[in-house]
């Protein structure tokens, strides 16, 4: 085949993309790539929302079976709060963990596919691609979040509706969902293939709600269990919801200190997630 | 110094790898590759399976890292200047790399909005990508509806959104029919025509090998064996109508052992079986 000259650079038009430079462009640049991404999963979830109706029965059994038999025979200590309003928020989180933790699967799959290949070819940020995916994983945890205080409503747990609580419990479930399907990014970058993946993911779960206060109070723990739970973030997430989400409710740690370990522990996980990240398609 | 790849030097290399050399444990996939692109030129990357040549597109692509040697693509350095390398490549994948759960357009909208495409653009060129294509009609269709070829043609569209100055494809008709192929064929000829675009493929049918390329590179054990124009190296064998077949198991070592192993094979099947 011959093989005409052409002109070297007629076909590229770099100069008419938008360029950003210095570190506002960085930072801007950052946000815009996340949340294509974060558009990307949500037009997903759009064509095939089947997922989020099939999720919803879980925390469902949980609130109408165990904590209706649970606050039956009274055997938790709740101090004034009813068992059930205090097992709410816990089982929010608890199915803002299960939604988020198998979350790193997608990755694999898509790896065996030859997507991520094709996004990491692109100019995106690594940080991007993996908050981006961390971010719609909350938009999944958010439908639980309205099914859940729906169910609450009906079997008459007390919430609370003041606009700044409901903000807060947004801002709590946002931040859990992205640490733990982060989590789950990581997990899934390391181990690679899915049956590693798979029984890390059960191994991990249980421990981590077992090991929470999500469904009674930390002061009945064996003092073991108490240490462990302090390293657990889930139970940040839990005691971040219960101050905001039923009335009356109380932070045993404090709001901001909440806050401030999932927004840490999101920092440290991102930034790691950045670096396992690209090893997927390698 | 003998001129590498035998034509004028005076014409703009767009590409070029010194001593690049990747090593998996203790195979060394690819071994001190040295060679040189210029643009707008079609230049095929031969071997058979395991040679190195997947290997050495994630190395341009800035996937994977070399362990030696260094490659520059548009004058950027594919390690320290990684993300401007990806600015001006495009790459498409062996696997199936279309999101099957998301329209042809949303396929492309996306990657428009990845790669800075200014909004006011966006949508004109999407649009004109669906219809360079034919898929114009199938846009708002889920691509896991899609046939193998149609896939195909939406992903090598989705990698040109920016105008690459270098595309990669990596085996772009691995497991699509003759008709499906030959569609892919045309298009690729007319995006080289219509924009000058570098493009740098893989295959191991010598059919395509020969139909597309200027320039082809046979790969054998991750080490460069020959390099050169097809009609020359067909006639370099000295042999009445040699085919680019000929020159193939001339130079690339075939052996019935050789292969990427079981994974290898596994994922290709997988692909085939996908796409086609």
């Amino acid at each position: 085949m011959p093989l005409e000259k052409d002109k070297p650079s007629s076909g590229s038009d770099e100069s008419s993309l938008r360029r950003r430079s210095g570190p506002f462009g960085a930072i801007s640049a950052f946000i815009d790539k996340t949340f294509v991404i974060t558009e990307l999963e949500a037009r997903k979830i759009r064509h095939d929302p089947s997922d989020l109706i099939t999720r919803a029965a879980q925390p469902a059994l949980w609130l109408l079976v165990f904590g209706q038999v649970f606050a039956g025979i009274r055997a938790i200590p709740t101090g004034s709060v009813p068992y059930l309003d205090f097992l709410s928020p816990g089982i929010l989180a608890q199915s803002v963990l299960f939604i988020s933790i198998f979350y790193g699967i997608a990755i694999i799959w898509e790896r065996d596919l030859g997507i991520v290949h094709k996004f990491l070819a692109t100019p995106t940020p690594r940080a991007a691609l993996v908050l981006g995916k961390g971010l719609s994983a909350s938009l999944k945890a958010l439908s639980q979040a309205v099914i859940i205080y729906v169910l609450a409503g009906l079997l008459g747990v007390k919430i609370n509706f003041n606009p700044l609580a409901l903000a807060g419990v947004l801002l709590v479930v946002i931040l859990g969902a992205v640490l733990f399907s982060t989590l789950s990014l990581v997990i899934a970058c390391l181990v690679k293939t899915r049956e590693r993946f798979m029984g890390i993911g059960q191994l991990l779960t249980m421990p981590l709600f077992f090991a929470s206060s999500a469904i009674y109070p930390i002061s009945i723990m064996p003092r073991w269990m108490q240490a462990i739970s302090h390293c657990n973030p889930l139970t940040y997430e839990v005691d971040g919801l219960r101050s905001l989400m039923i009335a009356g409710g109380s932070s045993m740690y404090g709001f901001g200190l909440d806050i401030g370990i999932l927004l840490a522990a999101v920092a440290v996980l991102l930034g790691i997630g950045a670096l396992v990240y690209p090893r997927v398609a390698q | 110094m003998i001129n590498p790849w035998g034509r004028s030097r005076n014409s703009m290399i767009i590409l070029e790898t010194k001593a690049l050399t990747r090593r998996f444990r203790s195979l060394t996939a690819v071994d001190d590759l040295t060679f040189a692109v210029e643009a707008g030129e079609v230049f095929g990357l031969l071997g058979s399976n395991g040679a190195g040549k997947t290997t050495t597109i994630k190395m341009l692509t800035t996937l994977l890292p070399p362990d030696s040697g260094t490659a520059l693509v548009g004058g950027f350095d594919i390690v320290r200047s990684a993300t401007e390398v990806r600015r001006i490549i495009g790459y498409v994948p062996q696997m199936l790399s279309a999101d099957g759960t998301l329209t042809g357009y949303e396929n492309l909208l996306i990657f428009a909005k990845l790669y800075d495409i200014p909004r006011a653009e966006r949508e004109k060129r999407v649009r004109d990508a669906l219809s360079f294509m034919g898929l114009s009609e199938s846009a708002e269709k889920l691509v896991h509806t899609y046939s193998g070829g149609m896939i195909r043609r939406l992903e090598i569209i989705q990698s040109m959104l920016h105008r690459p100055r270098v595309l990669f494809l990596d085996e772009p008709t691995v497991g699509l029919d003759p008709l499906a192929r030959n569609a892919v064929w045309e298009h690729i000829e007319q995006l080289r025509n219509q924009y000058g675009t570098t493009i740098i493929l893989t295959t191991h049918l010598m059919e395509e090998a020969d139909k597309l390329c200027g320039r082809v590179l046979i790969m054998n054990r991750g080490k460069s064996a020959v390099i050169g124009v097809p009609a020359e190296l067909k006639a370099a064998l000295g042999k009445k109508d040699a085919t680019l077949d000929d020159v193939f198991v001339h130079y690339a070592g075939v052996s019935l052992e050789s292969g990427g192993g079981y994974s290898g094979a596994a994922r290709e099947r997988q692909t085939e079986q996908r796409v086609g």
